[in-house]
C-alpha cells in the first residue's frame, strides 16, 4: 500500500475507498433484500 | 392454555428448583462479601481495569439484549404489524427485568451504589454521556414498568388503572423509542473518550451508531430466542393466539435481523475504511475481530435470509442464539478484551470467579422471576376479563 503522509493524501485515500463501499452497498443491499424476499407468498 | 397447571410447577424440588436455589444461596453469600468487604476482595477490578464484567455483561449485555421490548412493541403500535402483538407481553417483560437487573448490578459495580441518584439531585451533569445513559436507563426502566403493568393488574383485578395505563399505549411506546435511541447509542459513545485504550478496530467515531444497530439486532434475536424457550417450558400456558405465532414470529423477526444485519456488516466496513485499520486485520486481533465480523455478523445474516427463504423456523432459532452470542461477543471485546490491549498481560483484566459468580446470580433472579410472573400472570395468554389493546 502506498504511504500515506499528510492528512489530505488520508482523507483522499480513506474517502475513496468509502465511496467505493457506498456503491457496493447500493448494489449488495437490494440484492440482499431480493434474495431475502424472493419466495414470499404475498 | 391458561388453566391447565403443569407437573412441573408443584414440584418443590425439580431439578430447577435445586440448581436456582444453590446459584441464589452462592449469590447471596457473595452479596454479603461485596458489601462488607468492599470491591477489592470479590472483584480483580483496578484503577487499570475500573470496568469488569459487572459493565461489560450485565450493564452491556443486558441493555442490549432487553432492546426486544422497544423493538416489538414498535414494530406493532408503530408500525402497524399486528400480527406480532402475542409477542409484546413477553418482549416488554424481558426489557423490564433486563433493565431492573442492570441497575441491581450497578449497585454491585458502584463503589457508593446509594450515590448512583446523585446526578438527579447534587448536581446536574448535563454535559456527561454518563449522566444521559443513567437518566435514559432511569426513565425507560419507568417507562417499561408502566408498559407491563397492566399484566399484573389484570392479575390483580385492578380494572380502572388497567384503562388508564391501556390508553398511554402509544405514548409510552413512542418514550421507549427515543429513551432507547438515546441511551443504546450512549452506550457506546462512553468509549469515545479512550481512544488510545481500545483497539483501533473496535475504536470508531462511529460507535454509537454501532450501538445502537446492534440492539435493534439483538432485541430481534432475543425475541426469537425467548419466545423459542417460552414455546419449549411454557406452551401449556399459550392460548391459541401465542401458540399460532410459534412460527410467523420467528420467520417475521428473522427477515427484519437479516436485513439489519446486512446494513451492520456494511458500515462496519465502512468503518474499516474510513480509519483505514486494514492493516491491523492481518495481526492477533484482526483475526479476532474477523472471527467477530464474519462469524456473528455475516453467517448469522445469511443464515437468517436462508432461514426465511425456506421457511426453515429450526434453522433461524439457532441463528438468533448465535446472534444474541454474537452481541456478548461484541459487548465483551469493546469493554474488556479489546479494551487496555496495550498494557503487559500482567495487567490486563480477567474477572475474578465471584464476579462471574455475582453475574451468574444476577441472571437466575431474572430467571425466576420470569417464570414466577409468567406462571402467574396474563403473560403468555390473554385474560378473559379484557380486551386486547
Amino acid at each position: 500500500m502506498e504511504s500515506i503522509y499528510s492528512l489530505q493524501q488520508f482523507m483522499a485515500f480513506t474517502k475513496s475507498v468509502i465511496y467505493g463501499l457506498v456503491v457496493l452497498t447500493l448494489i449488495a443491499m437490494p440484492a440482499f433484500w431480493y434474495f431475502l424476499t424472493e419466495r414470499d407468498d404475498d | 392454555m391458561s388453566e391447565m397447571v403443569h407437573p412441573e410447577d408443584n414440584k418443590r424440588f425439580s431439578r430447577f428448583n435445586i440448581v436456582a436455589g444453590a446459584i441464589v444461596v452462592m449469590g447471596l453469600i457473595l452479596t454479603v462479601l461485596r458489601f462488607t468487604k468492599g470491591l477489592g476482595p470479590v472483584s480483580n477490578l483496578s484503577d487499570y481495569n475500573p470496568w469488569g464484567i459487572w459493565i461489560g455483561f450485565d450493564l452491556l449485555v443486558g441493555v442490549a439484549l432487553a432492546a426486544g421490548g422497544y423493538v416489538t412493541s414498535a414494530a406493532v403500535y408503530l408500525f402497524g404489524m399486528k400480527r406480532y402483538h402475542a409477542a409484546v407481553r413477553p418482549a416488554i417483560l424481558t426489557g423490564f427485568l433486563g433493565y431492573a437487573l442492570v441497575v441491581l448490578a450497578l449497585h454491585y459495580d458502584v463503589g457508593r451504589p446509594w450515590r448512583l441518584p446523585y446526578p438527579f439531585i447534587v448536581q446536574p451533569g448535563t454535559t456527561s454521556l454518563l449522566f444521559e445513559v443513567g437518566a435514559c436507563v432511569a426513565l425507560y426502566l419507568t417507562v417499561l414498568f408502566i408498559e407491563f403493568s397492566p399484566a399484573p393488574m389484570e392479575w390483580l383485578g385492578l380494572k380502572k388503572a388497567r384503562a388508564i395505563v391501556v390508553k398511554l399505549t402509544i405514548l409510552l411506546t413512542i418514550f421507549g423509542v427515543v429513551l432507547s435511541t438515546l441511551h443504546q447509542s450512549s452506550l457506546g459513545a462512553l468509549f469515545l473518550i479512550a481512544p488510545s485504550k481500545l483497539h483501533p478496530l473496535w475504536y470508531s467515531s462511529y460507535l454509537p451508531v454501532y450501538f445502537f444497530i446492534t440492539s435493534v439486532i439483538a432485541g430481534l434475536s432475543m425475541v426469537i430466542f425467548e419466545s423459542t424457550l417460552s414455546h419449549q417450558y411454557f406452551a401449556h400456558k399459550m392460548d391459541a393466539e401465542h401458540l399460532a405465532e410459534k412460527d410467523t414470529l420467528p420467520l417475521g423477526f428473522g427477515k427484519a435481523a437479516a436485513f439489519v444485519l446486512a446494513g451492520y456488516f456494511m458500515i462496519k466496513v465502512v468503518g474499516i475504511a474510513a480509519d483505514n485499520n486494514w492493516h491491523y486485520l492481518a495481526t492477533g486481533y484482526g483475526a479476532w475481530f474477523l472471527v467477530e465480523l464474519l462469524g456473528f455478523v455475516a453467517l448469522p445474516a445469511f443464515l437468517y435470509a436462508v432461514g426465511v427463504r425456506e421457511k426453515n423456523v429450526r434453522l433461524i432459532r439457532w441463528t438468533a442464539g448465535l446472534t444474541v452470542l454474537g452481541v456478548v461477543v461484541n459487548r465483551f471485546n469493546v469493554s474488556m478484551v479489546a479494551f487496555n490491549y496495550h498494557l503487559p498481560a500482567a495487567d490486563r483484566y480477567f474477572p475474578s470467579w465471584m464476579e462471574i459468580g455475582i453475574s451468574v446470580f444476577i441472571v437466575t433472579i431474572g430467571i425466576i422471576a420470569y417464570r414466577f410472573i409468567v406462571t402467574r400472570m396474563p403473560i403468555l395468554y390473554a385474560h378473559p376479563d379484557y380486551d386486547a389493546h
